[in-house]
């Protein structure tokens, strides 16, 4: 067997690397992968988590969607691909901000205006990109990501990035939460939520550029938001809903990353199956297991244990 | 229960002032010349009707509305989240089904929402959150997801909230509007004692004055953006009501209840507005409305 078939899924599209060993943890790609794909899955988790109490889906999924113009200008300039993520999501949080997306009203609109625009220049790009020489993969990268072929120069870039998002989320936990469940709270508790608001969106369109590199610009939503939906399903607790964000998001990668792997030894012989659509698979499924086992199991809206309360009139 | 919110030891007086504020909203003044005061200790209710500019009033007063013209003086140190700063509730929050957060964690985020970090439990942050749940008759609920609880549920863990901080001026927008009216006696006995008690000046905004009626000190009536602000035996008259809408209306007081009511066609100001709306498409006689009176006083 040549030594290059053992490199999975889009690896043999677009990777330098030659895989190293037999065993998956022996191959270097696989370790870079593991290591970035871990780094980003902790940093999108937590960002996703209020993007899910906060309602902003949407928003998450644009900066994804226009991320692939991002990508194609990477390309084209020979850039890294993911500093064409982070410049373009960059753009378009400051865009959405000018338009609005801070008000509850007409935050869609905003959004989805921002969205239309871009979403044609980055057609006109990626179209420009698979016309370059040498460059065949590139649409393929960009759209469902490039674990496995991350160049050992971008490893650090994307880590620390990974560090910077998931200390920022850290350290605007409680502001954000109080901002996010309600924001005249927020405010009546003195908390500036011009600021706030801003800091989450730059969190996102980070978070949202991190996550496209691992699965693709297309399906950075669901790596996004997928694990803190069947968290916030399953916990009641804030912090128990993070821990569990943060879990789901770093095992459905690293279990996306192994399956990739061995999909090489499954049909159609020769070709692995894309990191991207094992991630998204099983965090898909987690969150319908979630979902089935609080209507099954649980009540409603996580089980509130021991007889319904009633309304205690002692006190007043 | 006295230990629960922090007096403020010989400081009594002004709490709050409202110098001739105006307020513009696109174009329009939704305020107009607005000035009241409040002393600690003080419950007043801010009552008019739908549009009135009852909450434009409230964010004024919280910074989140600037003013075109005119002061609003409170006493220094007081700042929204602080010990003896200002607690608020909303008059509408709606917190998604699936939010992760608990009862208790949200009267927390009372305490230390806006600091940095994660919200780590500690021992203290839980009996401060757990002892205003009880406060307001919300112990069983502690557990509960803050999107699974009912209007007048959720209306209480925000009071509950709003107050874990010991805030010296509480402001309410509508804490009655979704309360059965067991509910709305114990909210408003709960507001009541925290002014007798704790020494805390309250600032509750209704449509309807006949809940407020026993337990408020200060009545601040608002319309068309105008206010007529005094005790109610000041203000609750004809001659005062009808210069503040711009046109007769009568007092009626029926079963220990008042009615505002105006002529058909014009804006009536009580409480049972929409019921009187509602009553007028039949009949239109005013008496009718204090049919309602009697189960409310029961
Ligand atoms: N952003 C805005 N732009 C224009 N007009 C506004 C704006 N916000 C509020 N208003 C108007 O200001 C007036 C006062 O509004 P406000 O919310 O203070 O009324 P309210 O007394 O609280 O009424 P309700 O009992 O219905 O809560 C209303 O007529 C409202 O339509
Ligand atoms: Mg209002």
């Amino acid at each position: 067997m040549a030594e290059h078939m053992l490199i999975p899924g889009l690896l043999a599209l677009a990777s330098p690397y030659p895989a190293l060993s037999a065993t998956p943890l022996g191959s270097s790609p696989v370790q870079t992968a593991l290591l970035v794909g871990g780094a980003v899955a902790v940093a999108s988790a937590m960002v996703g988590l209020f993007t899910v109490v906060r309602g902003q889906s949407f928003a998450g999924h644009a900066l994804g969607d226009v991320g692939t113009a991002g990508g194609s200008v990477s390309y084209l300039f020979g850039l890294d691909v993911l500093v064409g993520f982070v410049g373009i999501a960059l753009i378009t949080a400051a865009l959405m901000d000018l338009f609005g997306i801070d008000r509850e009203e007409g935050r869609d609109v905003a959004t989805g205006g921002v969205l239309g625009s871009m979403l044609g220049v980055g057609a006109l790009l990626l179209y420009l990109d698979s016309t370059l020489p040498g460059s065949s993969g590139s649409a393929m990268v960009i759209l469902f990501g490039s674990l496995f072929s991350i160049p050992g120069a971008a490893v650090p870039f994307a880590i620390m990035l990974s560090l910077l998002v998931a200390g920022g989320v850290g350290l605007l936990f409680r502001p954000l939460l109080l901002d996010s469940v309600n924001s005249d709270l927020a405010r009546a508790s003195g908390i500036r939520r011009r600021v706030v608001g801003r800091m989450y969106l730059l969190l996102l369109a980070l978070g949202i550029a991190l996550s496209s590199l691992t699965i693709g610009a297309i399906l950075s939503t669901a790596l996004l938001v997928g694990p803190a939906a069947a968290a916030a399903v399953l916990f009641r607790r804030p912090l128990h809903a993070f821990l569990a964000a943060v879990a789901v998001s770093v095992l459905s990668v690293w279990a996306g990353i192994f399956l990739s792997y061995y999909s090489y030894y499954w049909p159609p012989y020769g070709h692995g199956w894309p990191v991207s659509f094992f991630v998204v698979a099983i965090i898909f499924a987690t969150y319908l297991g979630a979902r089935g086992y609080c209507q099954t199991l649980g009540r409603r809206t996580g089980s509130i244990p021991g007889p319904l309360p009633t309304l205690d009139r002692g006190p007043l | 229960m006295s230990d629960l919110i922090a007096a403020q030891p010989g400081n009594t007086g002004e709490v709050l002032s409202l110098d001739g504020v105006t307020v513009w909203l696109s174009g329009r003044t939704v305020l107009d010349d607005v000035s009241f005061s409040l002393h600690q200790g003080q419950l007043a209710g801010l009552i008019g009707s739908n549009g009135a500019g009852k909450t434009t009033i409230l964010r004024v007063i919280l910074g989140l509305q600037s003013v075109a013209s005119g002061l609003v003086n409170i006493r220094p140190g007081f700042r929204p989240g602080k010990p003896g700063g200002i607690g608020y509730v909303p008059q509408k929050v709606v917190i998604g089904k699936d939010v992760p957060l608990r009862a208790r964690d949200l009267v927390g985020l009372g305490l230390d929402g806006a600091r940095a970090g994660f919200p780590f439990p500690s021992r203290a942050k839980r009996l401060a959150a757990d002892q205003m749940l009880e406060a307001v008759g919300m112990t069983g609920f502690a557990n509960a997801r803050v999107g699974s609880l009912s209007g007048g549920e959720l209306q209480r863990v925000l009071i509950a909230h709003s107050l874990v901080s010991k805030p010296s001026l509480l402001l309410l927008d509508e804490p009655l509007a979704n309360l059965d009216i067991a509910s709305e006696q114990d909210v408003v006995a709960l507001l009541s004692r925290l002014c007798r008690e704790q020494e805390i000046a309250v600032l509750v905004t209704a449509h309807d004055v006949n809940p407020l009626l026993s337990v408020m000190d200060r009545v601040i009536y608002v319309a068309r953006g105008n206010v007529a602000s005094g005790t109610t035996g000041e203000v609750i008259r004809q001659d005062v009501l009808s210069a503040l809408y711009g046109h007769h209306v009568d007092v009626l007081r029926v079963h220990n209840r008042i009615l505002v009511v105006a002529e058909a066609g014009l804006e009536p100001q009580s409480g049972d507005t929409e019921r009187q709306f509602g009553a007028q498409g039949d009949s239109g006689a005013p008496g009718e409305a204090g049919s309602t009176g009697p189960d409310a006083n029961g």
